[in-house]
């Protein structure tokens, strides 16, 4: 039914969906914007091929390891978590830069700049959708937690959910951590399904897409998050004739998402069988209507 | 000994061409608050536009070089009317500014790539490559108009800011943007003077890093370093920038020179993060946390 190009396209996007997932925690509901997680995914793809090719650790093993390296590599990032939003954003893009830069100049252990080869082909679309739903449905448990709404909470005001006795930095830390994971299985997921990694496939334009990906579906909303992941993983595929245009279209739809609808997609608003049902009678309804006057949508709050 | 000087001008060189893209940065930045991405495009299309101004010898390279940086500037305000307005008048966060301008730099570098291609162009030679010897030190003729352009634009700019009445509007705004607008100050038209200056010098920059080095659609991602230069003096602090900038070319200068080329960038960037984690206001900033 599938063409193997497409299946390798629907592959590459379960692996976009779990970084993003990871980073919709941060970005999200936590409200830090990050420049950095490709370095985490670098770090969990270097960290899966190399165990897998030089101490022949399993596959699955690999995956779960590769997500442990990022995340205790995040705590570097702890002293940042103290420093206002745009100050994280820029510390996260220097470490980005320094994970690839480390890598680049890895010697044996990372091949450099040349690159790491001798993985085979084993994330293949049905273990990659496997690992996708897993990791949704996992982050979905952890948004509904207590943890979770405490993340909100922190994203809303700050210094509100300290004064509520949050631990403001605490809490942060472990969202940074927890995204960090995620990002380092999809960077694992990654190394095996190119075959072969290169430094430069982790640079900041690759971070920028995990956190326009955020944006561009809605901060708060899982749901949005990735179905942006999704589209904007097939966009450049499906544009793939316009050659060189494509990533010009990438950067005007993403202005343009910005500046006509600052929420993204969804808002904060998940897609549930109620949101659809809602939407499917405000449809329907409007159409009964007819041309008078416009609907108002009563959504509950 | 004099390796080290040497090194120590060639760093000056460098730096004063960072600061000239820091400040226009640091300025947009002690306005708005937000790390403005596409100052890389501003200082592409400053490259490019002279490159193509003075190739096709039209008009003599000096005007060439000002219509550039005025088209840079003008690029700058459309940036501002078209992308950040809109979102000011929704009452954007800084997060809604900051994917803007990325999506713009995204954007931008691209439509290069595509409309005019990836490869390297040379401007045609304005200067000779020659050097100056003084006190057993070199220094090329093209390094010392690099450091007097940017010297002199910051003069002017200082000058601008602290001696006339839309300088002062700036720097007022810089405290407050609210209150300044209470005070009947233009906004709008406030930040597309802000934006003007920050093309120009960006405009500038890449003039002067096109003659210096080759244009090509990646050149923006030199505004990184003047980022990393404004946040080592001080992010929103002018003085801040040019010293952060400066500093940072002298250190990458004697990196690559006593340490190693290869680990010139990662060493700039663990500068970065130390100064985030130890002094996250810079060298001459003010680190302001959140109020209630």
């Amino acid at each position: 039914m599938f063409s193997s190009y497409m299946l390798s396209v629907i592959t590459l996007i379960c692996i976009n969906v779990v970084a993003v997932t990871g980073l919709a925690l941060l970005t999200g509901f936590t409200g830090l914007f990050s420049f950095g997680h490709s370095g985490f995914m670098s770090i969990g793809a270097y960290a899966a091929a190399i165990l897998f090719v030089k101490f022949n650790v399993p596959y699955w093993a690999v995956l779960l390891l590769g997500g442990v390296a990022a995340c205790m590599v995040s705590g570097i990032m702890y002293p940042t978590l103290r420093l206002k939003g745009d100050y994280f954003a820029i510390a996260a893009l220097g470490f980005g830069e320094s994970v690839r830069l480390i890598m680049d100049n890895g010697g044996n252990l990372t091949g450099g700049a040349r690159g790491f080869g001798g993985m085979p082909t084993l994330t293949k679309w049905p273990g990659a959708l496997l690992v996708a739903a897993l990791a949704l449905i996992l982050m979905r448990n952890i948004i509904r937690s207590r943890f979770g709404r405490t993340l909100i909470a922190i994203r809303e005001d700050k210094i509100a959910a300290q004064s509520m006795g949050i631990n403001v930095a605490r809490n942060q830390y472990f969202a940074l951590a927890i995204s960090a994971f995620y990002c380092g299985v999809a960077g694992a997921m990654f190394a095996f399904f190119m075959t072969y990694l290169q430094p430069m496939m982790f640079d900041v334009a690759k971070s920028t897409e995990l956190s326009s990906s955020v944006v561009f579906g809605g901060i708060g909303s899982l749901s949005g998050s990735v179905i942006a992941a999704v589209i904007l993983t097939a966009i450049p595929e499906i544009f793939r004739p316009l050659m060189q245009w494509r990533m010009v279209f990438y950067g005007l739809a993403l202005v343009l998402t910005i500046v006509i609808k600052p929420t993204g997609l969804m808002g904060s608003k998940e897609l549930s069988f109620s949101f659809a049902k809602q939407f499917v009678r405000k449809i329907t309804s409007a159409s009964k209507r007819g041309s008078r006057g416009e609907s108002k949508p009563k959504g509950k709050k | 000994m004099s390796t080290l000087f040497q090194q120590i001008i060639n760093g000056l060189s460098i730096g004063s061409v960072y600061a000239l893209i820091a400040v226009g940065y640091s300025l947009v930045y002690s306005i708005l608050s937000f790390s403005n991405f596409a100052h890389s495009s501003f200082l592409i299309m400053g490259a490019y536009t002279g490159f193509f101004l003075i190739s096709t010898n039209l008009m003599p390279p000096l005007l060439a070089i000002l219509l550039a940086t005025i088209v840079s500037g003008l690029f700058a305000i459309f940036i501002e009317r078209f992308a950040y307005r809109p979102i000011r008048a929704k009452g954007g966060k800084s997060l809604y500014y900051i994917i803007a301008s990325l999506g713009i730099s995204i954007f931008f570098e691209n439509f290069v790539v595509a409309a005019i291609g990836a490869n390297y162009r040379t401007y045609p030679s304005l200067l000779p490559y020659k050097a100056i010897k003084f006190w057993g030190l070199r220094v090329s003729i093209l390094d010392l108009v690099c450091a007097g352009i940017a010297i002199i634009f910051l003069i002017l700019l200082e000058f601008f800011l602290k001696r006339t009445k839309v300088g002062m509007a700036i720097r007022a705004a810089a405290f407050d943007l609210t209150t300044a607008s209470l005070m009947g100050v233009n906004v709008n038209f406030l930040l597309s003077v802000v934006f003007l200056i920050a093309g120009f010098l960006a405009g500038i920059a890449g003039v002067v890093l096109g003659i210096k080095y080759t244009v090509y659609p990646q050149l923006g991602s030199l505004t990184t370093k003047a980022f990393i230069g404004a946040i080592l003096g001080g992010l929103g602090s002018l003085p801040g920038a040019i010293i952060g900038s400066v500093c940072l070319g002298v250190i990458e200068a004697c990196t690559a020179a006593f340490i190693s080329s290869q680990l010139r960038d990662l060493i700039v960037f663990l500068i970065l993060i130390i100064v985030l984690i130890v002094r996250p206001h810079g060298i001459m900033g003010v680190y302001v946390d959140d109020k209630v």
